[in-house]
């Protein structure tokens, strides 16, 4: 999934070259982009509430960050719509949702499934051009699991006394207020969604201000499905809007995906409320690779598990463990993979990496590369022009990097890979769990003994053993300590919305 | 209490109990608090019955040390090994009845034998989850792909546990055992005014088998003791049963800085011998998700 391209990939129109690899083939590609047209993007997009799309008072501009070009403007939603939302949301819980049978519920689920399958391609060019990732990222990994998770829990709507254990009659919450991320916007919002909707909830989402189209959209969609009116309520807005309806005092669960430090802020604002709350927040995951692992395949993974997405990923592998034995070898396979990376146009086909989010986030990546330096690690990437437009960074690899230092700690949320090394693997679990976070790690070798070991030893969440940045609509992801608590997906995922 | 009006009333002349003095359970030692403080703790007819160590901010910070020291090993026993430790449990305290019976009249329990019934009757419960719990939350999960993927509960680390301040057996059995069951150690706070039969019950642990560690016990002010639980960072989550609902929210503040996992406090005591059902094991357990690709 993602990121671990083909190899043998040179020079590009992404403006690459490949200056370490003499002896490789110097391939030149022709440019492959998805037309633009095909995201049938609008001039303007409202805020969706009761079931009709309406303009709001103040706006704000989505921006191609691939090229600073504005892509639309948006309703920005502000306390008076997030009560008339809440309220919506409210009467159709009651009225509608809550008393309809499972099995009608499911159907309306297993449309809009169907719906985003038969758009998947607009989709897809859509969230390329609002989130900059690579339109074979956005084709292949978030569209297709969009749709897996409205499919996956549309069966479930039926089937709710078998969810949990010791739970024969569950009920739903009520209203689900739900914030998600810029890094995959139509995919957490389907995460978010889908859960709620099979178990009997109802909805108000906030999208991420960077990234509202394509939730837009999936609010279309529910139209195009005949959901009804205010079962889904899409507001888009940046932090004050998501405040208001996390606070909101109709709110009856929150879900909330992004950093830790908005999370601390959300379950604070929720004590003594009795207000149903899941969290899932930053991370910053050791991938362990082990001197026995064949190592060709853990570079993939490596780089899967740090240049996917850009590296927008709270479960990125961002810290890589690597026994010392192998470290150079690792390394150098590591620098020599990195170099056949094509970074460029996000909507070309042949693009592995993308561009950076926004200007704040870029900001961010290269505030923490310049603190890495300065703390003494050292900073490699691989010869590259950066277009002269929107906002890039180049694939980064640290060594000689120490427990203390900030790029092993801070979650960098960019394609920036911190290198470490270990002897015994007690260190490397000790090194793994030296962290607050808890969200995911990945080991690497050819022992399945060690295998369970690690992952038995690892306090994370989800653990891929010789494998990385996996996802799945049956399978339960959420983190351990300050990653947050509560899962998406599986049977697990659904007790965040069942009471 | 054992040492209370059955035996001061009917001792013969020329006899004269032996006392008990009551202390601490941390890491497996019964210290006194470091502090030197004490708080008298009376009988529900206002006797005096004893000076309770008041527990101090240090002595729960040396708690939450033992519990983190015992974790990694109590997690490790196996599923097997941490029954038969509950089921021993369970086998001492019945063999301490009329101990915890009177301790539980001067405390003011309703029906004294039959909670101590109940208490024991839910250590043999809580015992024979502890190597089934995982295979009624844990799931194969049947992931679009080559890989075989699955999701076991673990136990989420150090749990702090604010004990019920009325319910001073039953309910104190009822928040431990499971906390324990699933490999988690803890640090609970006793009901402050009933605070004895909790002591009485350190004793049954520390000769239990259990090691040492896994199970920390504070006597003294909940309200007082609590903040300090709560804004912990080593302590993974917050059980808030015994909570003064007056400091209930700030303690839920408090463990937002470290996203504990909270227990709230309920609008009143629960009804403890009402069937538990699986929300107090589960409430201290983290799903955890393994992939591995399939192929030859």
């Amino acid at each position: 999934m993602g990121g671990a391209g083909r190899p043998g990939r040179g020079t590009g129109r992404g403006g690459r070259r490949s200056g370490m690899l003499g002896h490789m083939p110097d391939w030149t590609y022709a440019p492959a982009p998805e037309s633009r047209d095909i995201a049938r993007l609008r001039e303007s997009y409202g805020m969706f509430v009761d079931g009709a799309f309406t303009a709001g008072g103040e706006t704000l501009k989505s921006v191609n960050p691939a090229t600073e070009e504005v892509l639309a403007e948006v309703a920005v939603a502000g306390a008076a719509d997030v009560d008339r939302a809440v309220a919506a949301a409210r009467r159709a819980y009651e009225r509608v949702w809550g008393p309809m049978p499972g099995r009608e519920r499911a159907k309306y689920l297993f449309r809009i499934a169907r719906i985003i399958q038969e758009r998947a391609r607009e989709l897809a060019v859509l969230e390329t051009l609002d989130n900059g990732k690579p339109i074979r990222e956005s084709r292949d990994v978030d569209v297709p699991l969009a749709a897996a998770h409205f499919f996956y829990h549309a069966g479930w709507a039926d089937k709710l006394e078998y969810a949990i254990p010791g739970r024969p009659d569950p009920r739903p919450l009520g209203v689900a207020g739900q914030v998600i991320p810029w890094n995959f916007p139509l995919l957490m919002a389907a995460w978010k969604l889908a859960p709620a909707l099979a178990a009997g909830n109802t909805v108000v989402l906030k999208p991420a201000e960077t990234t509202p189209l394509t939730a837009l959209v999936l609010a279309e969609i529910c139209q195009q499905a005949d959901l009804p009116p205010g079962v889904v309520n899409v507001l888009p807005g940046a932090g004050p809007t998501g405040a208001a309806l996390v606070r909101h005092p109709g709110i009856d669960k929150v879900a909330f995906t992004g950093s830790t430090e908005v999370g601390r802020e959300i379950q604070r604002t929720l004590a003594g409320t009795g207000r149903r709350l899941t969290l899932e927040l930053g991370g910053k995951a050791a991938n362990v690779v082990f001197d026995d692992a064949p190592l060709d395949q853990a570079v993939e993974g490596i780089v899967n598990g740090i240049f996917f997405n850009q590296g927008h990923v709270c479960c990125a592998g961002s810290r890589l463990l690597v026994q010392e034995s192998v470290h150079d070898e690792v390394v150098e396979k590591l620098q020599r993979r990195l170099g056949t990376l094509r970074l460029g146009d996000p909507l070309d086909k042949n693009t592995d990496l993308g561009a950076v989010n926004s200007a704040e986030q870029l900001a961010r990546v290269r505030e923490l590369s310049d603190i890495g330096e300065a703390e003494g690690a050292h900073r490699w990437s691989p010869a590259c022009t950066l277009p002269e437009r929107g906002f890039w960074f180049p694939p980064t690899i640290f060594t000689d990097v120490a427990q203390s230092h900030r790029i092993a700690r801070d979650e960098v949320f960019g394609p920036v890979l911190a290198v470490l090394t270990f002897r015994t693997p007690a260190e490397a679990v000790e090194k793994a769990n030296n962290t607050p976070y808890g969200l995911s790690a990945g080991v690497w070798t050819e022992k399945g003994s060690r295998i369970f070991w690690m992952t038995q030893k690892l306090r994370a969440g989800v653990v891929w053993a010789n494998t990385f940045n996996k996802f799945d609509p049956t399978s339960p992801f959420g983190g351990f300590k300050e990653s947050g608590f509560g899962r998406e997906g599986g049977r697990h995922g659904l007790e965040a919305y069942l009471d | 209490m054992t040492e209370s009006s059955r035996e001061r009333s009917s001792a013969p002349p020329g006899r004269i109990a032996v006392r008990k003095t009551y202390k601490l359970y941390i890491g497996g030692a019964f210290p006194r608090s470091e502090s030197g403080r004490s708080y008298e703790v009376s009988a529900v007819d206002g006797r005096f019955l004893a000076n309770a160590a008041q527990a101090s901010r240090k002595d729960a910070r040396d708690a939450v040390v033992a519990a983190r020291k015992a974790q990694p090993g109590w997690a490790k026993a196996t599923a097997y090994n941490r029954g038969q430790v509950l089921y021993r449990v369970a086998e001492v305290l019945e063999g301490r009845r009329a101990q915890f019976v009177a301790d539980l009249r001067d405390a003011g329990s309703p029906d004294a034998e039959a909670e101590v019934d109940a208490a024991i009757d839910r250590w043999v419960w809580y015992a024979g989850w502890t190597d089934k719990v995982a295979a009624v939350l844990g799931t194969v999960n049947p992931v679009a792909g080559p890989y075989f993927d699955f999701s076991a509960p673990e136990p989420t680390g150090v749990v702090a546990v604010l004990a019920p301040q009325r319910s001073a057996l039953l309910g104190l059995v009822s928040t431990v055992a499971p906390v324990i069951a699933t490999g988690n150690t803890c640090v609970v706070v006793a009901s402050t005014d009933r605070p004895l039969p909790a002591i009485t019950l350190a004793e049954v642990l520390a000769t239990s088998d259990l090691p040492g560690g896994v199970v920390n016990l504070l006597t003294g002010s909940t309200p007082e003791i609590a903040p300090w639980l709560a804004a912990h960072a080593d302590v993974n989550a917050l059980d808030l049963t015994g909570a003064d609902p007056a400091g209930a929210v700030e303690l839920e503040i408090a463990a937002a800085q470290t996203v504990k996992r909270v227990l709230p406090a309920p609008a009143a005591e629960p009804d403890w011998s009402a069937d538990p059902g699986l929300r107090r094991l589960s409430a201290f357990l983290e799903t955890k998700t393994v992939w591995h690709p399939l192929g030859v």
